[in-house]
């Protein structure tokens, strides 16, 4: 039965939907039950922002908040992954990857290939993403670049609901390890959500906008601030075709090459930093790929190259905007 | 023969000394094949400690998950890693534990309970914890393992998982073989407090010293501890202090170390002679016997070069194989 | 405002969820005598394109929507009259129109869009629309739902009780099949039928379930007050197994775009929105096995394993068979497989899914059919 769920919701169902289904799954992280060992209530907070709220009645010592040591929890989730688990462990905000990258670059991404395909390590790492919170140059990041970087890692980054649902059943589903992106002001965003078990597969973008006169290829929010760009360049005639690529890694480049066959025109946009970003990378594959079906340069529209800003005047000029996309889709129309 | 006055049974401890014995003739050999220039990369021999891997090891099974080293081959050994399949690895050849896509710093054998050798120093301590974890949550009675040299027990991610392992009360086993050196420095230096057991008390679980070239002494504290922590008492931490027979890696000139300190160890604190006088001169294992042992360790040894030698290389195949590389 | 003499072509309502249209084409020049049935204007929601047919006589006398803007259900799109109104009248009805706005009102008064029933441990999605005394019920076919009927499901309520279920394993009912055989799903919709109490209906049946609806009325003619069978599998040997099979291995968008638009005798009525919402569900958790237990019970290699047509008396039964003459799934020749007691209507221009892609003609011949019986 669908009916309509936020992106929070429908993340909490599909971890509550595997735990009942696996009993190997169990879920870690910082305050992810929220008052383990405190007098008040055992599941005061259910994560951070409440993402997990509920799942300690329901599924009870599955779910364990952790001492404030991100290499110590997420390495443990990689051990018990390596030996037939299939943790989900949250490590709160992405920007966190600092302390414990070690353990998911060098040991979670390198077992399988390392030890000669005889190790598997089904570990999910759920992060917040993103700017726009208001939460400064330390909890704000896009980093998906950096964990698309490294082979071994499957990186996924819903932009709504009923993907967010079917994307991290799969990626717990799934024998790699998985970065799963959610990002925080998409958290309320609702849309129609089976009420069933779904997956998506990876590597399968998401052609959420038909249009003949330019490709826009994005993920996460900026999937919606490219439709709202969309929008307007309609009402010029402008018509936008807009790939959400949902999985950076692996990447639909089949979908991207093919609509770019189509209009000739290309738009990257990406809240990541611009150097070595999604957008690069997919700029590059397409020159290399299409070269020949681009009737103008390719456009990137990304962050600047600069920690993000506190200040709400600041990082609103940080974030790229409906009106900096419209304006590339119209440079490269105009070509 | 007289009675056996030792907590193992005769044939237990011809096969702890076969192990051990393995393991020396192994490294031996690397050494002097290395130094002939036959083996890629970086190797870190193990000779001198294997009475803490055996010690330890001959309480596990392949249920029980140890998290291991840059310097892994003892415990893989011990573990129970086929010791062609590891030659044939640090040849790099295709026959080997990883297909050749690890090398000596990456052996595994999931299935032996070898969750890998670790390049990365430290980086064990949260594997085990899962492994810990894993095992706790299925009520299977196993044990993890974590492996660090006295260097890598200053590292952030190891202390964080004693807390997380006590936190957690987690049936893991944090074992710090101190060998008086993190690869050139010494540990007198590197770590402040003077004894690792205080560590332990620190974080709010027990410890224990012992001397890590006494197999026997090894044998009996890690029994204590893997037992109380597949009964649910928790994790503990267990010091064995050891020597290195060679140097951090081969090529280490060991100039950091003092004029005949590696002769001294030689003639008076191996493990081996120390197992070997202690089980002869208590009557309950003949010369002769650990002899012939010796004689077919170096054979086994023997064939497992020769047949690393004759191994495939692995192929521009193998090269994409065992990863997500579709792009 | 109402004069009778003219006519509103509104903005057509396509199942409940549908709030707005956008106008791709008219297929009519204005000042076209229309006839019912006559394609009018082709009209795309964000589920699916469609023609808009014409329900009423008369000349098309105003052509109001523009191509490629949208509109709200019921909005004025163009006016029908008799050349005898007068231009001024025209325009007078014109400038009065006002889209109701009691569309929500009338949403609530039908109720729910879906219910759920529970038989056992099977969930079972239907609609119920109507309130009429005598009952419809519209069974789909292999890999369908009910929302396969949506261009059937209101018009049909006009005169009667019409129910539409989503069967075991399809839609948005439980997705396990404890006998994927013919006779485990007419049990099933025994079941249904019984639950809400229906004890006569006229049965429709599309494709897979049109061989079910045949299979039923075999075993309990009392219940089945007549039978309509819309490009029905159980009539004859065949059924395209490159379409089954290609439909049960699709995996992404592409592969189901490419097997989906065999079932149209116009292949750009298969739009993203439509292979989409079949993804989804090919992507709920048990559904593959399902289909492909199905696919293998039923339809293996191409053969039809059961055929309940043998047997069946039209003369017991009485039964109206509809076919797209451009069927790609089921050969049109097979409509003629009930032999001459049963009436047939081979519908031109339209494929497989002729219940969709000729609404209207469909809508009238079953409910001229359903009025006899």
């Amino acid at each position: 039965m669908a009916r309509t769920l936020s992106m929070k919701d429908a993340i909490n169902e599909a971890l509550d939907q595997e735990m009942t289904r696996d009993p190997n799954v169990i879920v870690m992280g910082e305050d992810i039950v929220g008052g383990t060992g405190s007098p008040g209530e055992a599941d005061a907070w259910g994560g951070v922002l409440g993402v997990t709220k509920g799942l300690y009645a329901k599924h009870g010592d599955r779910l364990m908040d952790t001492p404030l040591s991100e290499s110590a929890y997420i390495g443990a989730a990689i051990g018990a992954a390596a030996c037939g688990m299939r943790p989900v462990a949250e490590l709160m905000f992405i920007d966190f990857m600092g302390v414990c990258l070690d353990e998911i670059f060098n040991q979670a991404a390198k077992f399988k290939y390392m030890f000669g395909g005889k190790a598997e390590t089904p570990v999910v790492i759920r992060a917040m993403v993103g700017a726009g919170f208001r939460a400064a140059a330390q909890h704000s990041q896009m980093l998906t670049p950096v964990f698309t970087h490294i082979p071994g890692l499957k990186v996924v980054c819903p932009s709504n609901a009923y993907d967010a649902k079917g994307l991290l059943i799969q990626s717990i589903r799934d024998n790699d390890p998985v970065i799963f992106c959610e990002h925080k002001n998409l958290y309320a965003s609702e849309t129609d959500v089976p009420d069933e078990s779904y997956t998506i597969p990876f590597g399968e973008a998401n052609v959420v906008r038909e249009g003949g006169h330019c490709t826009i290829v994005t993920y996460g929010a900026m999937v919606h601030k490219s439709m709202e760009a969309a929008k307007e360049l309609a009402k010029d005639g402008v018509e936008c075709e807009i790939i959400d690529l949902r999985t950076l890694s692996p990447i639909d480049m089949d979908t991207v090459l093919e609509s770019v066959e189509n209009t000739g025109r290309l738009v990257c946009v990406d809240e990541a930093n611009p150097r070595c970003s999604i957008a690069a990378d997919v700029s590059a594959s397409v020159s290399q790929e299409a070269f020949d079906a681009l009737k103008a340069p390719i456009q990137m529209v990304t962050a600047p190259h600069t920690p993000v800003p506190f200040s709400p005047a600041l990082e609103d000029l940080y974030i790229p905007s409906a009106e900096r996309i419209a304006s590339a889709v119209r440079k490269t129309v105009s070509h | 023969m007289s009675d056996n006055p030792f907590p193992l049974s005769r044939d237990d401890l011809l096969t702890a000394y076969r192990t051990m014995r393995t393991i020396r003739e192994f490294e031996e050999r690397l050494h002097t094949d290395f130094a002939r220039g036959d083996i890629p990369g970086f190797v870190h021999l193990y000779a001198g400690e294997e009475a803490s891997a055996v010690g330890i090891m001959a309480h596990l099974n392949d249920n029980d998950r140890i998290a291991s080293t840059h310097r892994g081959h003892g415990h893989c050994i011990a573990k129970g890693v086929d010791v062609k399949a590891m030659m044939g690895e640090i040849y790099g050849k295709s026959t080997g534990s990883c297909r050749g896509k690890g090398g000596s710093m990456h052996i595994a054998d999931i299935d032996k309970g070898m969750m890998g050798a670790n390049g990365i120093l430290g980086a064990g301590a949260p594997l085990a914890c899962g492994a810990g974890l894993a095992a706790k949550y299925r009520g299977d009675g196993g044990v993890g393992i974590s492996f660090v040299g006295d260097g890598a027990s200053n590292q952030g991610m190891f202390l964080e998982s004693l807390n997380l392992a006590a936190v957690w009360n987690l049936p893991v086993i944090f074992v710090v073989e101190n060998n008086g050196y993190a690869e050139s420095t010494s540990v007198d230096w590197a770590v402040a407090c003077d004894s690792y057991v205080d560590r332990a008390a620190g974080f709010g679980l027990p410890g224990v010293t012992v001397d890590g070239t006494d197999f026997f002494a090894v044998y009996e504290a890690a029994g204590e501890i893997i037992s109380r922590a597949r009964e649910g008492g928790g994790p503990s931490m267990l010091e064995c202090k050891m020597h290195r027979l060679f140097g951090h890696f081969e090529g280490d000139a060991q100039t950091y170390r003092a004029e005949g300190e590696v002769e001294n160890l030689r003639a008076n604190r191996d493990c081996l002679t120390q197992f070997a006088d202690r089980v002869t001169e208590a009557g309950v294992i003949t010369r002769a016997e650990l002899n012939a042992i010796d004689g077919e360790v170096a054979k086994l040894i023997e064939q497992a070069v020769t047949e690393a030698i004759a191994a495939p290389l692995p192929t521009q195949t193998d090269l994409t194989t065992d990863v997500y590389v579709s792009y | 405002m109402s004069d009778e003499r003219i006519v509103a072509v509104v903005m057509p309502k396509w199942g409940l969820a549908m709030e707005e249209g956008q106008v791709n084409e008219w297929l009519v020049e204005e000042g076209s005598e229309i006839k019912v049935g006559d394609e009018i204007l082709e009209v795309e929601t964000d589920k699916i394109a469609g023609t808009v047919e014409a329900a009423d006589a008369g000349t098309l006398r105003r052509r109001l929507a523009e191509p490629g803007t949208v509109y709200p259900v019921k909005a004025l799109l163009g006016v029908l009259a008799d050349a005898s109104v007068s231009d001024a009248d025209i325009d007078a009805f014109v400038a009065d129109y006002v889209v109701p706005a009691a569309a929500e009102g009338e949403g609530e008064e039908a109720g729910p869009s879906y219910q759920f029933l529970e038989l056992g441990d099977q969930r079972l999605r239907y609609a119920q629309r109507g309130d009429g005394d005598q009952a419809v019920v519209l069974i789909h076919g292999f890999g369908g739902d009910l929302d396969n009927w949506l261009f059937n499901l209101d018009p049909l309520a006009e005169g009667f009780t019409v129910y539409a279920l989503d069967l075991p394993g399809h839609g948005q009912s439980s997705k396990h099949l404890d006998d994927p055989t013919l006779g485990g799903l007419a049990k099933t919709v025994a079941a249904f039928l019984q639950a809400l109490d229906i004890d006569r209906a006229h049965l429709v049946g599309h494709s897979m379930g049109g061989a079910l609806a045949l299979r039923l009325a075999r075993q309990h003619p009392e219940r089945v007050r007549s039978l309509g069978l819309i490009s029905s599998a159980g009539l004859g040997e065949t059924i395209d197994w490159d379409y089954i099979h290609g439909f049960v291995a699709a995996e992404n968008r592409r592969q189901l775009k490419s097997v989906m638009t065999k079932l149209f005798a116009d292949p750009s009525l298969v739009n993203r929105k439509l292979v989409d919402d079949v993804l989804r569900y090919k992507r709920l958790d048990g559904v593959s096995e399902t289909l492909t237990l199905l696919a293998d019970t039923l339809f293996a290699n191409g053969q039809q394993r059961e055929r309940p047509a043998d047997g069946f008396d039209p003369a017991q039964v009485p039964t109206l068979v509809i076919w797209g003459e451009q069927d790609q799934i089921l050969p049109v020749a097979q409509a003629e497989g009930l032999g001459k007691g049963a009436t047939v209507r081979v519908v031109p221009d339209a494929g497989h899914m002729v219940q969709m892609e000729a609404a209207s003609t469909v809508n009238s011949a079953l409910m001229a059919h359903f009025g006899e019986h």
